[in-house]
Parts: structure tokens; sequence; C-alpha cells
């Protein structure tokens, strides 16, 4: 199972720290993750469901650039950091 | 059972809570330290207290307490509908396609007495959302949103439109009067079942002359009501102070000295004839004319203003008071005011003279009275 990881700074605010999801795309793991989370979606996702502009996604140690459709495969050992893009703060 | 005055202050990391402790105004709690809030409610409802975030990276949030703001539980944000697929929208502005989402929540509003329940919500990009569930849930005011005039506002400031003045009429609560920068001033009468726009004799110099009277494109920085008679309304706008005997459906120009620019305006709540305004030079100059802080008062109308300034700085002062950031309680006597600076102060005989209560806060973004019911003080007595 894909292990979604969240900065440091989303536990602050949501006592989130890292989980197994399921999905074999990123769109796919983050709707498993925040059917249990739904107060999450809205931290790292916009109202449009698009990557929210400060919020960088890596999978497997690369920047996601589809933010919008968040058609990245997974694998079964897939890592998903979300973090805190260096603006916006 | 006794009754406290209490100001609260959001600014820009942190919602700080001012009372009265022994004769004296003091801060006396922070809340959501190092956060940023440009908003805050106060609900002389129910006693609900509103924090509203905006996280830099993780977007707009709304916190309610009811506990008079010792604890928070997150409620939900407004949440924009999906675009219509093809559905083209594009800022007349930058050009640019315009998101549907929620940037930033800019007022948050009681809706009325006899609505006990009901908020209101103006953000960027320009929607208006309207909550019957105290704040867990929103929804989007469509008969304002897809009107087409909706289309050519643009931001001043922000960079897109938004919504920051809300005023629910207190004989009528389904009548509702916003202020838009920039997209002048609009009406409803039937709870946002349809909206007029009005604004008439608002007059901007940063378009062409021929369009300058245009009502749509008006930038009023804050509208303010009198509670006694709700068809007196003021307007700090960008280009000038306004004044409406009609609720809002006209407006006339009034000039005031040493400048008629700022962004706050704060109305008496029982004399139409009095309002108060803190001046800077002018919109590409924001700063005190002249270094030297005031609050100018009219209590005739308009027809002439009084420089305020005992207890404020006489010179090199650079302190803007944003827009929200100017408040006058219920009784017309106390008032408080907050800088871009992180100064704060309150008056306490309607704005003859001024106390300052800190000089280092962060910037302020909004100042708002409450009055709390207790049987006893409610926070820590800081010892003199």
């Amino acid at each position: 199972m894909p292990k979604l990881n969240f900065t440091p700074n989303l536990e602050r605010h949501l006592g989130l720290g890292s989980m197994q999801v399921e999905g074999s795309t990123l769109r796919e793991a983050f709707d498993y993750a925040f059917r249990s989370l739904e107060r999450a979606r809205s931290y790292v996702l916009d109202d449009q469901g698009h990557v929210r502009h400060h919020v960088a996604v890596f999978v497997d140690g690369e920047l996601v650039h589809d933010r919008v459709f968040l058609s990245r495969p997974l694998s079964e050992a897939s890592e998903i950091w979300v973090m805190q893009a260096l603006s916006g703060g | 059972m006794g009754s406290i005055e209490r100001v609260h202050v959001a600014t820009r990391k942190g919602l700080f809570t001012v009372e009265r402790v022994r004769g004296k105004w003091d801060i006396v709690d922070v809340a959501f330290e190092g956060d940023n809030l440009p908003m805050l409610l106060a609900d002389s409802r129910d006693g609900l207290l509103y924090a509203v975030l905006a996280h830099g990276h993780f977007g707009a949030k709304i916190q309610r307490s009811e506990d008079g703001g010792r604890t928070f539980r997150e409620v939900a944000p407004p949440q924009y509908p999906p675009k219509p697929e093809g559905g083209e929208d594009v800022d007349p502005v930058r050009g640019t396609d315009v998101k549907w989402s929620l940037e930033l929540v800019w007022s948050l509003e009681a809706g009325g007495a006899d609505r006990p329940k009901r908020l209101w919500a103006g953000t960027i990009p320009g929607g208006l959302f309207r909550s019957d569930d105290c704040g867990e849930s929103w929804e989007l005011v469509r008969s304002l949103w897809d009107r087409p005039e909706r289309r050519k506002w643009f931001g001043g400031g922000m960079d897109r439109p938004g919504i920051h003045s809300i005023l629910v009429d207190p004989r009528a609560s389904d009548h509702l009067l916003l202020g838009i920068s920039c997209g002048g001033v609009w009406r409803t009468r039937d709870g946002g079942e349809s909206f007029t726009l009005e604004g008439k004799g608002m007059h901007a110099a940063y378009v062409p002359p021929d369009q300058s009277a245009d009502p749509n494109i008006q930038d009023p920085h804050r509208l303010a009501l009198c509670r006694a008679n709700p068809q007196v309304v003021w307007a700090q706008h960008h280009s000038g102070i306004f004044r409406s005997e009609d609720g809002g459906a006209s407006f006339v120009e009034l000039h005031a000295s040493p400048s008629s620019f700022g962004f706050a305006v704060a109305a008496h709540p029982h004399d139409p004839e009095t309002a108060w305004f803190v001046p800077a030079v002018k919109d590409d100059c924001r700063i005190p004319v002249g270094g030297r802080l005031m609050v100018l008062q009219t209590r005739n109308a308009g027809r002439s203003f009084e420089a305020k300034t005992r207890g404020l700085p006489e010179r090199y002062a650079y302190d803007l008071v944003f827009r929200h950031a100017l408040d006058v309680d219920d009784s017309g006597t106390l008032l408080a005011f907050g800088s871009t600076t992180g100064n704060l102060w309150i008056s306490e005989d309607g704005g003859e003279s001024f106390e300052a209560i800190s000089h280092h806060l962060p910037p302020i973004h909004c100042v708002r009275f409450s009055t709390v019911r207790v049987k006893s003080p409610t926070w820590p007595v800081v010892a003199s």
C-alpha cells in the first residue's frame, strides 16, 4: 500500500502524521485518505480539487506537476509527501 | 451578573482580546498565535466568536468558539461550486481565467435577530455565502455570482474582487447592502434571492472620465450604516467620502480636510449625522498627512469634519488603518482602532481623546467590540 506523509506544519492543524492509503493514482490515494479525514481535504486541495497553490506534492521523490487531475501513477511501494511550498507563508 | 466590554483584535499574527482590567484597558488573551486572521465576528445574538484564518499555504478557514475564545473548533469554510465545463470567466483587468476557488473570507456578519443561526460571508474572488447553521455549512448566493455584471468586477488592492462590507438592516434581516472592491454597492431585499446595483452618485478617479460614474466599477473601501436610521449609509470610497440618506441607492460626496482618502469608517449607532474616519494622504501615499495621525469626526452629516488628535502621535507616524480596523460600540462612546504598524487605540469619549493600548502588536486587520454577560471576570486579572 502507498504511504502518505504530511508536513509537520499540517500536523499542527490536523493532527496528521503519516498513513497507509489505497489507490493506483494520486487522486485515488487522496480520495481514500480524505474519506476518513474530510477536514484535511481543504488544507491540501482547493475548492476545485486542485493542489493548493502553495502546497507541493512529491511522489517517490519527484515533484508532482499535474496538480489538476492528480493522475500521477502509484505503485504499491510509493511514498507520497505533502509539503508546504517555500512561498505563501 | 454583570457585563464586560471587550475588544477583539484580528491581526497578521494572532487574535487578541482586550478588556478593561481594574479600570484600565489591557490585552488579556491571545489565540492563534502566529496565524493570519483577516476577520472575526463576535455574534451578539448567541455569544459565539468566529475567527477567520488565512493560512498562507493551506487556505482560508473558520474556527468557532462557544466559550468566549478559550477554545475553538474548526467549521466548514465556504466552498465554491465546480466551475462549469467551458464556462468563460475572465478577469477584466488581468485577462486571466477566474478560478472559482475561495481565496479569502474578507467579511463575516450575523444575519439578524430573527435569523438566529444565519451568517453571511463575503469573499475574494467576489462570492457571497450564506450559512443557516452557524457556519457548519455554506452556500454560494448564485443570484449575485451569476449576474453578468459580476464578471466586470476587478480587484482593488487585492488581485481579485471581494465583498468586504455586508450591512444587515436591523429593521429587516432580509435587507442587505453589500460593498464590493471593485464592484460597487449592491442590495437585496429578499434575503439574497435577487440583487440590484445601487450606489448612484459615486464616482471613481481611477478610470477614464466617461466611466467614472459607472456604479459597477466603484471601489467603496468600507460601508457603515446608522443602526437607529439605516437609511443613512456612509462610504469611505477610494476616491473620497460619500453619504447616502436613501439606504445606499444614491450618495452625495463629502469633502474632509486634510484628506478624504482612507479605508475605514464607523457610523454612530444612534446619531445619523455622526461618523468617524481615519485619513491618509492619498492612494499612492498611504500614510497620515504630515506624519500626524488623526481621526476625523463629523457631527453634522459631513458638512464639516473635526480632527481628533489627543492621545495620537503628532509626527513621524506611518500608521494606516485598514477598512475593518475601526469600530464603535453600541453606545457610540467607545471607539477603537488599530493600524498596520501594530498600534491599538481606544477612546472612551466618542473620539475626543485616545489611549494607546499597545504599540507592538502585529499589523491589525480587524477590530470589533462585543459585550459579554458574565458572573465574574473570565480572564486572569493582570496584577498592576
